[in-house]
């Protein structure tokens, strides 16, 4: 209570003058509040929503302590007007009459029957428009929930009116939360609405770079502009943006004669269009204005036609471009600020500007997340290439195929196991067994076979990989099918307003962070790894010391592809599931591990950083175009090579191979 | 001792007379010229076919003969077509806006008639302005030499890029791939200047000739492939039967000791490259005519897979063999897919061929890779019953390459 009296104290001495100069002109010894109704007596008996306005304005701005009572009460059909002498009360319903209340005293004066009142029923427009003039009294209401919602309500409807009544709250702000509420509320409406220049330079400069949009949205009014012209020179006085050339890009020449055109300095042209159909109009006898009708073949000699018509009277309004150009110089273009105060619009463009290059940056923070999650898909894609390729020197151009096939498997097995968190734990698994048993099938039958002649085990998988995808469409049809993430994988993390990353990129990115740990753990910690780069290094001398080398093969051939099989249920998880969504990721894959370094594992990793962030680089030049990305892109990588043709870590020695 | 070039080559006479005496049989069975019993889409069919038969023999040169497996020959193809292709749509565009402009009453004027043409053309990408890359479509003299010159020059740079940094084997097949597929992407887009993937269509409309039917344009199209695919084979024949043929299966059989012999073998690959290339482009430029449309995604990776599919199974190293391949395979496969071929019911389900049928020609393209390198030529080698030599080793090669023993003798 204490607050609200000190509020009240404040608010009153802010706008002291206003009431004193009220209280003044009170005619007849009636209190203020009554002299503000009687003076809008015929209005507030009217109710018209589109008339009521200055009223109620009126009554919110008089400053008086009692103006929020008044509000109140005509909000709530409380406010009843006695027939007798057309004064308004506050009235109260008790034993069948009514008892009045006086609005400036607040004193009971007295009850009355309903048939001497008139019930003042403001309509839904009405009570609306006195809610908003309610806020700034709520600003220091007791409960904290209310003053909460009248800064909310203000930040969303902000307006000059506001600035006194908000300022006036701060001090006997006691919540934390709304306190900072309130003073950024008033630092923007201080920059947006102050008398005082200085005051809104200064909140300007004080705000900082800060990245929230209702700063930018505070500012960048301020700085709006509207195109002017005038003949001769730019007028004095005026707050200019920036004077305008006509024929540049900023204003094409038929956009300044418009302007011309719309200020009442010119006449609309006459386009070529018209001056063809003028022509048209006029010929006689295979003439037109003396000139023969096939000659009018060229832009001249329409002219020099269009001329000799004018010549004659016949036509009007045609400028020749000579002429127009003569026109536009001597008139001023400009854009000038709607903004009267220049050292506003400077600190506003300055801060805007401070605000950009932050913006700029933590862009680039989120374009950063958004290549490395690209990036962790393509590790995902190449990682089983990367051990069919990397360690056995096999291509297996049906591994793309192995990525649709795991998730299909995963789309069968939502289909079967119910719940979609479930389902995505058992897909993993029986992706993996699936593209395995596939990988091992394929090794054993046909790239056993073909181990000397790489060039036709890459066409033999080529076969295999036309028959993968066309079997696919044949049982899935070619519709794309959906892979539900489950729903905790749903949403994004959210830095503030500019970066942000969804959980299933980070899911991707953790999954391949633990495939990279797998498969350095296989790699070097398991006899299977062991023996595979035993095999890697020297088959016949791996052999004689007791390694079934057909055995390895045929295992890490299972492991490449069962991996591919799970990249496959995540990729699903993001991307639709067709029959041909594994031909999009196959010569990615390649490049990755090509680029990166045949054999291995750090060289995949490093490759498909590199491409994901190049890839994100570019699309950043031209976001509209990711068609545009992947092809620079991919001649990117053809001049890579050139430099590094074994890749970003290549090996060394005999492990290199040939 | 010098024989003669047919005697050198017999598979080249043989080659000519049966192609000469197919077109002569199609051309009296025709409906324009004949007695008619072939219907003009077929024999289109088959001018297409001997584009096709052409482009893989540019491939069995570069694959079977140089051993370098490239996967871009089909964007090759596919540029040569975009290149005659810009000058029909220019020609036929500029004669129907010409025609339709000499209503109005006024003259137009030259740039009015440009204007139209673009609006015509890129209207449906959302532009009217000609892109720079249109500025010869009106020469049909340089259209065709850009038919040659592009595919060429593209082939020059990436395989002088490529050879140079000595990317082989695998490494280049997977580049060439990603070049075509870069180059396809490219051409998706709208502001490619080549109406993205609405591509060049009404190609099969000859400007200036709107009064001959397409029954008599389709058998001169036969004719004009024929007679291309003819001088290729001769030209692929001299080729190979020389020494520089000599050269080209060395490097395909061990590129190292080619090199070690003194032999450039960069500029050797990059010969053979460009040359099929330029080969490829002037394959597109006849078949695309007859297709009537050309776009992007004729040149997407998979086509140049299938180009390589064509030439392994008609049989690698030896020119009549991808002749056969693609011929075959391509006819074989529009016969299915065409959905001429009967379904096959087997009670709880019916085989549709053209769900199956690139099942079947997976399977054998594998098969024939795994069991029969030699492919459909293979079966001439019984037919004469010629034997390959002994390589005492390792076998090499499907090919003609066995030959090296009686050229070292020679």
């Amino acid at each position: 209570m204490k607050i609200r009296v000190l509020a009240a104290l404040v608010l009153g001495l802010a706008c002291g003058s206003v009431a004193a100069q009220t209280a003044r002109t009170a005619p007849d010894g009636l209190e203020p509040v009554q002299t503000i109704l009687q003076e809008n007596r015929l209005l507030i008996e009217q109710g018209s929503r589109t008339t009521i306005g200055p009223v109620i304005d009126a009554l919110a701005n008089s400053g008086l302590p009692q103006a929020q009572a008044v509000l109140q009460a005509w909000q709530a059909k409380d406010m009843w007007q006695r027939k007798s002498d057309g004064l308004f009360f506050a009235g109260q319903k008790a034993d069948g009459s009514y008892t009045l209340t006086d609005f400036d005293s607040g004193e009971t004066v007295g009850r009355a029957d309903k048939n001497a009142l008139d019930q003042i029923k403001p309509n839904s427009g009405i009570r609306a428009l006195i809610g908003a003039a309610l806020v700034q009294f709520q600003l220091s209401d007791p409960d904290p929930a209310l003053r909460a919602d009248a800064v909310a309500t203000m930040a969303r409807r902000a307006d000059a009116s506001m600035l006194a009544p908000l300022r006036a709250s701060i001090p006997g702000e006691t919540d934390p939360a709304l306190l900072a509420q309130k003073k950024r509320l008033e630092a923007l409406l201080t920059m947006a609405f102050d008398p005082d220049d200085a005051a809104r330079v200064a909140a300007i400069d004080a705000a900082g770079s800060d990245l929230g949009l209702d700063l930018r949205a505070t500012l960048n009014p301020l700085v709006a502009t509207r195109r002017a012209v005038s003949a001769g020179a730019v007028p004095e006085g005026l707050n200019i943006a920036r004077q305008l050339t006509p024929g540049t890009d900023a204003l094409p020449r038929a956009e300044a004669w418009a302007m011309l055109v719309q200020a009442g300095l010119a006449a609309p042209l006459k386009t070529p269009h018209d001056r063809n159909a003028a022509l048209e109009q006029h010929i006689e006898k295979g003439k037109v204005g003396g000139v023969p009708l096939v000659q009018l073949n060229s832009e001249a000699k329409r002219d020099q036609a269009y001329a000799n018509l004018a010549a004659a009277g016949l036509v009007t309004g045609y400028v020749p471009a000579e002429e127009q150009a003569r026109t536009l110089e001597s008139h001023s273009f400009y854009d000038e600020y709607l903004e009267p105060s220049a050292p506003v619009t400077e600190a506003a463009q300055a801060a805007l500007t401070r605000i950009a290059l932050k913006v700029g940056a933590n862009q680039a923070l989120d374009l950063g997340l958004d290549a490395l999650s690209l990036a962790s898909i393509y590790f995902l894609a190449a990682i089983g290439l990367a051990i069919t390729f990397g360690v056995m020197g096999v291509i297996n151009m049906a591994h793309g195929e192995f990525i649709m096939m795991g998730a299909y498997t995963g789309y069968v097995v939502q289909q079967v196991v119910p719940g979609h968190t479930l389902s995505i734990i058992v897909a993993i698994p029986a992706a993996f067994a699936v593209t395995f048993m596939a990988g091992v099938a394929l090794e054993r039958l046909i790239i056993r076979h073909l181990y000397q002649r790489p060039l036709e085990s890459l066409l033999a998988t080529f076969g295999v990989s036309i028959v993968l995808q066309q079997l696919a469409k044949n049982i899935f049809g070619t519709q794309a099918r959906p892979l539900t993430a489950p729903a905790w994988l749903d949403g994004a993390w959210v830095v503030n307003d500019v970066v942000s990353i969804s959980f299933i990129r980070i899911a991707i990115f953790v999954l391949a962070l633990l495939f990279l740990a797998l498969f350095l753990f296989i790699m070097k910690r398991t006899r299977l790894g062991l023996e595979t780069r035993a095999v890697t290094q020297n088959p016949r001398m791996a052999a004689s010391m007791g390694i079934n080398p057909a055995r390895v093969n045929m295992l890490t051939f299972g492991l490449g592809s069962g991996i591919a099989g799970i990249a496959g249920v995540a990729i699903g998880l993001f991307a639709k599931v067709t029959s041909e969504m594994g031909g999009g990721y196959i010569v990615q894959s390649f490049m990755t591990v090509v680029v990166g370094g045949v054999g291995n594992i750090w060289g995949t990793l490093a490759g498909a950083v590199m491409i994901g962030f190049t890839q994100k680089g570019i699309e950043w030049f031209n976001p509209s175009n990711t068609l545009a990305a992947q092809t620079y892109m991919i001649v990117f990588i053809i001049i890579f090579i050139q430099f590094k043709p074994r890749g970003i870590i290549a090996l060394k020695g005999r492990a290199a191979g040939d | 001792m010098q024989r003669s070039f047919f005697a050198r080559n017999p598979s080249a006479l043989v080659f000519i007379s049966i192609l000469a005496i197919t077109v002569l049989l199609v051309t009296i069975f025709s409906d324009a010229f004949g007695v008619g019993p072939i219907s003009t889409s077929f024999v289109k069919t088959l001018g297409k076919t001997l584009c096709l038969c052409l482009v893989a023999l540019a491939m069995d040169l570069v694959w079977g003969y140089c051993g370098i497996l490239s996967l871009g020959h089909f964007a090759f193809f596919g540029l040569g077509g975009y290149m005659i292709g810009m000058w029909l749509m220019y020609r036929r565009t500029h004669d129907i806006v010409v025609a339709s402009m000499a209503e109005s009453a006024l003259p137009p004027t030259p740039q009015d008639i440009t204007d139209a043409i673009a609006n015509q053309i890129f209207g449906v990408v959302g532009s009217a302005d000609f892109p720079l890359i249109w500025y010869f479509a009106d020469s049909l003299f340089l259209q065709l030499a850009l038919v040659v010159l592009v595919p060429g020059l593209l082939a020059l740079v990436f395989g002088w890029l490529a050879f140079r940094s000595r990317v082989a084997g695998v490494y280049l097949s997977i580049l060439t791939q990603a070049m075509t597929l870069a180059l396809s992407l490219y051409l998706f887009q709208n502001d490619s200047g080549l109406r993205g993937n609405n591509g060049l269509s009404g190609l099969q409309n000859l400007p200036g000739l709107d009064q001959v039917p397409q029954s008599v344009v389709s058998v001169w199209f036969l004719w004009g492939s024929a007679l291309a695919l003819a001088l290729g084979y001769l030209l692929a024949a001299w080729l190979v039967s020389g020494k520089f043929g000599s050269v080209m299966r060395g490097i395909r059989d061990n590129e190292a000791r080619v090199r070690f012999l003194g032999y450039s073998v960069e500029t050797f690959k990059l010969v053979v490259f460009t040359l099929t290339a330029c080969i490829a482009g002037i394959a597109g430029a006849l078949y695309y005519p007859q297709a009537g449309i050309v776009n992007p995604a004729e040149i997407a990776p998979i086509a140049s897979v299938y180009l390589a599919v064509w030439v392994a199974i008609g049989g690698r190293g030896r020119l009549y063999g991808a002749v056969i391949g693609a011929a075959f395979v391509s006819l074989v496969s529009s016969w299915f897919t065409g959905g001429q071929a009967p379904d096959v019911p087997l009670g709880f389900y019916t085989i549709k061929w053209v769900d199956w049928w690139l099942i079947v020609l997976g399977l054998s393209f594998v098969l024939v890779t795994l069991f029969a390198p030699k492919g459909i030529g293979g079966l001439v080698d019984l037919w004469v019953h010629r034997k390959s030599p002994d390589r005492h080793g390792a076998d090499l090669g499907p090919s003609a390459g066995a030959l090296r023993e009686q050229e070292a003798s020679e």
